[in-house]
Order: structure tokens, then sequence, then C-alpha cells
């Protein structure tokens, strides 16, 4: 054993190079499939930037004018092709700027490797200029985490942390490197990471439970399904589409589901939680069984968990075993990967159609569709409404473009009114809800899917939070189309402050600058809409534009988004107005 | 529920990150951790963290749940009390003339079971190990003498039933 051990270093050593550390991350990251990367350099990644410039023709690294931009433009070439997306980032204010990005990879499952550059091993702990524990920092927010200080740790760190990052749950990976690890110089061999010993990413299905759960669809008479993103994930979108259509059952969505399930089949009824459908809400409370498959009970999907779904048996289908009765208890725990545990099960489950339930849905909708969608997406008041320039894109698109959203008002309208017939195509901050997402992880999207069009939908709140990656959107001619619903307040917050804190708007009117001027001042074609009979033709001038595009679109200042759960209500209790 | 106390066991790797890892998953909870103490475990570079807590079964469970998520984390466990042999040890440095002085130092020192470290001309050293209460006993026991130093390790304890961290090891290894 030994000897054979020894025999295979000797093999590897023969087959390896003498590089320094910074051609060894190069090295690392095209091993791994990565030829594309945001970041921005700095002191202490600056080896590392170095030999980017020799390798420019395998590794196009774009600088993001914010390492904050540089998260969440990997952020959203992740989530729209499923692979690791990468930042970098040098020690210190570059490091810090890091820790939004990963935090929302962390809360919503996005694979990212981030790599930062740290003052040489000598000098840590001393206070060095732009010295910052990073591993500290980024600990709570973080998949996993690691510091390089030797060279030669360089390829198996790095191979684990893309292992990491994208195997089981996704999420975010930071690996710190000093900058003595970067200037030295190893004998490289790369072997990507198969396995970690204390790490098992997906749980052995079990059968008992898939048959349990099986026999519990079988006997329902309401069964409903709530898929979230473990959908996308674990590329399951089939096996869910296989089992609605054969169990004949009801399908909502989290926000960071949808898109997993084409908009408009017959069995999609649309979306839960606090500004979700008023049916999927309302019948949570109304249905005998409950799949959630790939979803974790979020506060702002459950609403108060003392009233949530009590008269159902709920099966969770899950990946992650802390998830399981963490929020809501399970009847039956399905663990492992969707596409796995829902392929076993659908042989197990019986034909059906439920139709009388399913009706109650539709019964539900006509009374949401008289009071809420229809004065939404057709307005007959003079304002413009969020809503109908939604259904413009839509209509603009044919269903079939990537849509990344910010957070607030916009955020929900868009998720609500948004139809995708193809999965991976709704990018939106859900769990952490940073505003600033948007404009930089439509670039990721952008470069991600080339062949697709991706629309950026943001409010004017937002937009401001990281308007500097219209820098990016300039320099590399990245044709991402634009929209900002303007209503020159922080509407969401604005709008809780109506209901909740009788008017008192505390901070949450803007006066906005010239959004126009400012995307003309990149070279960005740019349009404003302020009346009801332009809206059709921007919209079409911006989709059918070969470059990107901004469109400012002046809405109605003070609408609010309904329905909607206040928060600690129960989901039964959903409010039309 | 009913708060009590719990005694978390946590086989990891060896790892200098993990303790700061761990530690936030209480912080974030704002539960209080009451002891702590980190060794190696009867398997070959596997650590053993024992953690005492006093919180809900449901919380603990999912503590537990969390820590068991982090990647360097092989299992963790949680027990209550009964289900577990427990001990904890203490250091009480006191002035040696007060062991000619006060006769009943003695008599405490027979009765508490306790063991004389060291002794020179200016303090003696009594080590205790046992159950949180024996310790506070004695140590109540000591003080109207004074005492110069006093310190209590953290709670370490070994499960009733089987921990069977080598064949998760091995599955694991799978």
């Amino acid at each position: 054993m030994e000897t054979l051990k020894a025999q295979k270093k000797e093999e590897k050593k023969k087959t390896s190079m003498r590089i320094t550390g910074a051609e060894a991350i190069i090295h690392c990251l095209l091993e791994e499939g990565v030829n594309l990367i945001y970041g921005y350099p700095g002191g202490a990644i600056m080896p590392v930037y170095d030999e980017l410039y020799k390798f420019q023709d395998k590794l196009t690294h774009i600088l993001t004018r914010h390492e904050q931009g540089a998260t969440h433009a990997a952020q959203g070439f992740a989530r729209v092709t499923g692979k690791v997306g990468v930042a970098m980032a040098t020690s210190g204010p570059g490091a810090t700027n890091l820790v939004t990005g990963l935090a929302d990879a962390q809360i919503d499952s996005t694979p990212m490797v981030c790599i930062t550059g740290q003052v040489p091993r000598h000098l840590l702990g001393s206070d060095a200029f732009q010295e910052t524990d990073i591993v500290g920092i980024s600990t709570p927010v973080t998949k996993w985490n690691y510091q390089i200080t030797k060279a030669s740790e360089i390829p198996e760190i790095m191979a684990k942390a893309f292992y990491i990052a994208r195997s089981g749950r996704p999420g975010p990976v930071l690996i710190d490197i000093t900058k003595n690890a970067q200037f030295d110089e190893l004998d490289f061999a790369y072997e990507k990471c198969t396995g970690v010993r204390s790490y098992k990413p997906v749980p052995q299905p079990d059968m008992k439970a898939i048959e349990k759960a099986a026999e519990l669809i079988n006997k329902a008479k309401k069964p409903y399904i709530v898929f979230g993103q473990g959908v996308i994930l674990g590329e399951a979108e089939v096996q869910l589409k296989a089992l609605v259509e054969k169990a004949g059952i009801p399908a909502a969505w989290t926000i960071l589901g949808l898109s997993a399930l084409d908009t408009e089949h017959p069995m999609n009824v649309g979306m839960v939680g606090m500004h979700g459908n008023y049916g999927p809400n309302v019948l949570t409370n109304e249905c005998d069984v409950l799949l959630a498959i790939g979803m974790r009970f979020d506060d702002r999907v459950t609403g108060s968990l003392d009233t949530y779904a009590k008269q159902a048996k709920i099966i969770h289908f899950e990946i992650d075993p802390a998830e399981v009765n963490k929020n809501v208890n399970a009847d039956v725990a399905v663990m492992g990967n969707a596409k796995q545990t829902l392929e076993l099960l659908l042989p197990l489950v019986n034909e059906n159609e439920h139709k009388e339930w399913r009706a109650e849905f539709d019964k539900k909708y006509k009374i949401e569709f008289d009071t809420v969608i229809e004065k939404d997406i057709h307005p007959t008041k003079e304002g413009l409404t969020m809503g109908e320039v939604i259904e413009q894109i839509n209509l603009a698109s044919d269903q079939k473009a990537v849509i990344v959203t910010d957070v607030g008002q916009h955020q929900m309208i868009t998720c609500r009114y948004a139809k995708f017939r193809q999965s991976k195509s709704n990018i939106t901050s859900g769990g952490l809800g940073t505003m600033g997402f948007a404009l930089p992880a439509a670039i990721g999207a952008k470069m991600g899917a080339m062949d697709r069009e991706v629309v950026a939908v943001i409010g004017d709140g937002g937009y401001q939070m990281t308007i500097q990656e219209l820098g990016v959107i300039f320099q590399h001619n990245v044709p991402v189309k634009i929209v900002v619903l303007n209503n020159e307040h922080l509407g969401m917050v604005r709008q809780w402050q109506e209901l909740f804190f009788e008017s008192r708007y505390a901070s949450t009117v803007m006066t906005n600058p010239d959004f126009v001027k400012i995307a003309e001042g990149y070279h960005i074609k740019s349009r404003r809409v302020e009346k009801r009979e332009d809206l059709t033709e921007a919209v079409q001038e911006m989709m059918s534009s070969k470059d990107p595009y901004f469109l400012e679109v002046r809405v109605e200042k003070e609408d609010n988004v309904f329905p909607m759960i206040p928060s600690g209500a129960s989901v039964a209790d959903i409010r039309l107005k | 529920m009913e708060k009590q106390w719990y005694t978390i066991s946590v086989y990891s790797e060896n790892n200098v990150g993990l303790l700061n890892r761990i530690s936030g998953i209480f912080l974030k909870r704002h539960i209080n951790i009451e002891s702590l103490n980190v060794s190696k475990s009867e398997i070959e570079n596997v650590s053993k963290f024992t953690i005492v807590i006093n919180t809900t079964e449901d919380w603990t469970r999912k503590i537990v749940n969390q820590i068991e998520k982090q990647i360097e984390v092989i299992k963790a466990f949680y027990h209550t009390d009964d289900e577990t042999i427990y001990q904890e040890s203490a250091l009480f440095k006191i002035a040696s003339h007060l062991l000619f002085d006060e006769r009943q130092i003695q008599n405490i020192i027979k009765e508490s079971k306790s063991q004389i470290v060291t002794v020179n001309r200016e303090f003696f050293v009594l080590a205790k190990t046992g159950r949180r209460h024996e310790i506070d006993e004695m140590h109540e026991a000591l003080e109207p003498y004074g005492i110069m130093q006093f310190v209590r390790s953290g709670r370490i304890a070994v499960t009733k039933a089987a921990m069977p961290i080598s064949e998760i090891l091995a599955e694991f290894q799978d």
C-alpha cells in the first residue's frame, strides 16, 4: 500500500511542472473549466493578475467597478448556467466588499468561488496595510472557506473549493491566498476533487420514505405541490412536470423556484408567499397533502408558522438534512437530490386529475384577477403600473427572456407577472433581499447565456446601489436590457410605511438624477417612457436592439403591491387590498 | 418545550477555523455555551468537541443539524445528562499556612476526595474531579478560608450508548 502511494507520488512529480502559486491558480481555474471571472485588482492579488495578463486568451477577466458587482455578476452567471461563478478581489476592503455577495449566494444556494489576496504570511496578524481577517469575517456566510499560506497547498485546496461549491446544496466558498504563496513555486499537478471524507453532499434516498410519500399522495383528495430552487439546482424540471401531470397535482412556486415549470402549464397555479397569488396561499391551509419540493419554508413563504398548513400531511423533498423539521415539521422527509427522488417516486404514484380541487385554484384566481391582476396589467388609471411594463416584456420577448430583478416592489410584481418557458430564467435575490443585485447579476447572466435575451428589471433605489456597473456594460458592450421602474420612492418600504406606520414616509422619497443622461454618459442607448401610449413601442425597440439598452419607465409613485400577507399573519389571511 | 442540559459531541477534522464556525452557530441563535472542551477523540486525527448548553431539545436538534452541515464535521450527537457519564475538573490554589492553622481544611480535603498536586512554602494546589455540584460544594467549603486562585474545566463526557464514528467514517470513504 505504502509503496503504491509512493509510486503514485513519484508519477505525479513526473507529470508536474514547476510554476509559481499565482500561475497555479490560473491553471486550477482552467482545469475547472472556468474561462470567465469577475474581479478587481489590488496589492495583495497582483501576482495573480499578472498571470491573468499572460493567460488572457484562455481566461477572460471582467473588471467590475466595485467588488460587490463582481460577486453578483458571478452569481448571475452561476444561476443562468448552473456552473460555478468566480469572483476575485484583493485583501482588506476588496475582500470585505465581497461579503454581501457571499451572504446572498449562501442563503440562495448559489455555487460561487471567491478568491482573495492576503498580506504575506509573515505579516499576518500584524495589522499590515490592507490586512483583514476575511476568513473570520466570511465564516458565517460561506459554505466553506480556507486560507492558503503555502504555494504547495494551491491545487488541492482549489479543487476542494470547486467541489464543495457545486456539490450537494451548492454555496459560496472563499479562498484567501497570502501573497507569499502566490510568489513561491510549487510542483503543480491537478487532480479534481471527488470527495471530502467528512462531507456527504447528497443523502442516500430512503425507499421506505418514498413509498410512504407515494401512499399519502395516492390517498390524497387535495394534494398540493410547492416547489423551490431545489428543482432547478437538482435539474429535476422534467421529473417535476411528469409528477404534476401524472398525479394531477396543482403546483405553486417560491420565487426561487419560478421558471422550473412553464408558467403557463395548466397545473402551474402561481406563486406562494407574502406577495404571492391568492389561491396558492389560501389553499395551503386547505390541502390535505403538501409536497414541498426543494424549498425551505422561508418565513416570507409561510407567514405565521402556527397557522401554516396545520391540516395537511407534509412531505418534504430535501437535499439538506438541516432544513428538515427546521421551520415546518415533515410527516415524511424524502432526503436526496430532487431529480433522483422524484424519479423513484414517479412509478409509485397513481394517475389522477383532481379536477374539483384544481378548480378551487381557478375560483380563487378569478377573485384575484378581478380585484388585483386586471388593474395591474391592464390599468385604466392615468399612471403607468409596474405590472403593465412586465406584461409588455412578456409580449415582446415571447416569454423567452432571462429576467433579472433587484429587490422590492418591482421584484414582487415581476415574479407575479413574468412568464417563462425555460428553467433558470428568473434570477433574483430571494433570501437575502440584496438591493443592487440586479444590474451586475444581469451582466453575469448575459455573459453566461449570450444566445438569450437578458432583461434586468430594477427599481430606482436598487439601481443606484450598483449603478457604476454600467461601466462594464459599456466597456464590454454587454447587450443587456435594463428597465428601471422609477417611482421616485423606495417603494416597498414606502408601502409598509403607508400600511403599518401611518404613512410616515421616513427617508423613502428619492430625488433622482436624470437616469437617461447617466446611461448616455456611458454611451448606452436609452429612452424614457412617461405615457402609456409609448410603452409598447419602447419595449419593442428595447427588445429588438442588438446593443445594450436602457429604458426608464416613470410609474405611479404610490402604488402598492397586493395581495399581501402582513408579516406574522397566516397565509389564509392574505389581503387583496 | 422545557429547557434542560444537553451535551453536544462533535467529531471533526482538526481544522483551525472550525471552532469559529461552530461557535458562530450558537452566537447566531443567542445560545450561551456553558462549557466547551476540545480534545482528540478515540480515532486518530479526529477531534472531539464537547459542548454543554441549556436549552430546549428542539433548539438542540436544530443546532446539531447546523453543526453537522459544516464541511469538516464528521458527525454530531446530543445527549441529556442521564445518557452520559460526565466530569469536570477544578484546581484550587490555597495559602500553605492554612493547612496548619485551619484544621478544617484537612477534613475538606479528605471528604472531597481531592488530591494535593503540589505544595510549597507559599501555597498548595488541590485538584478535584467530579460533577459540577461536587466542585461547587468544595468551593463553598474552602471559600471562607480564602482561595488564592480557582479554575474549573469544561465538561468532558462519554455516552452510555455507542457513537459509531469509525463506521460513519468508513461510510464517507465509500
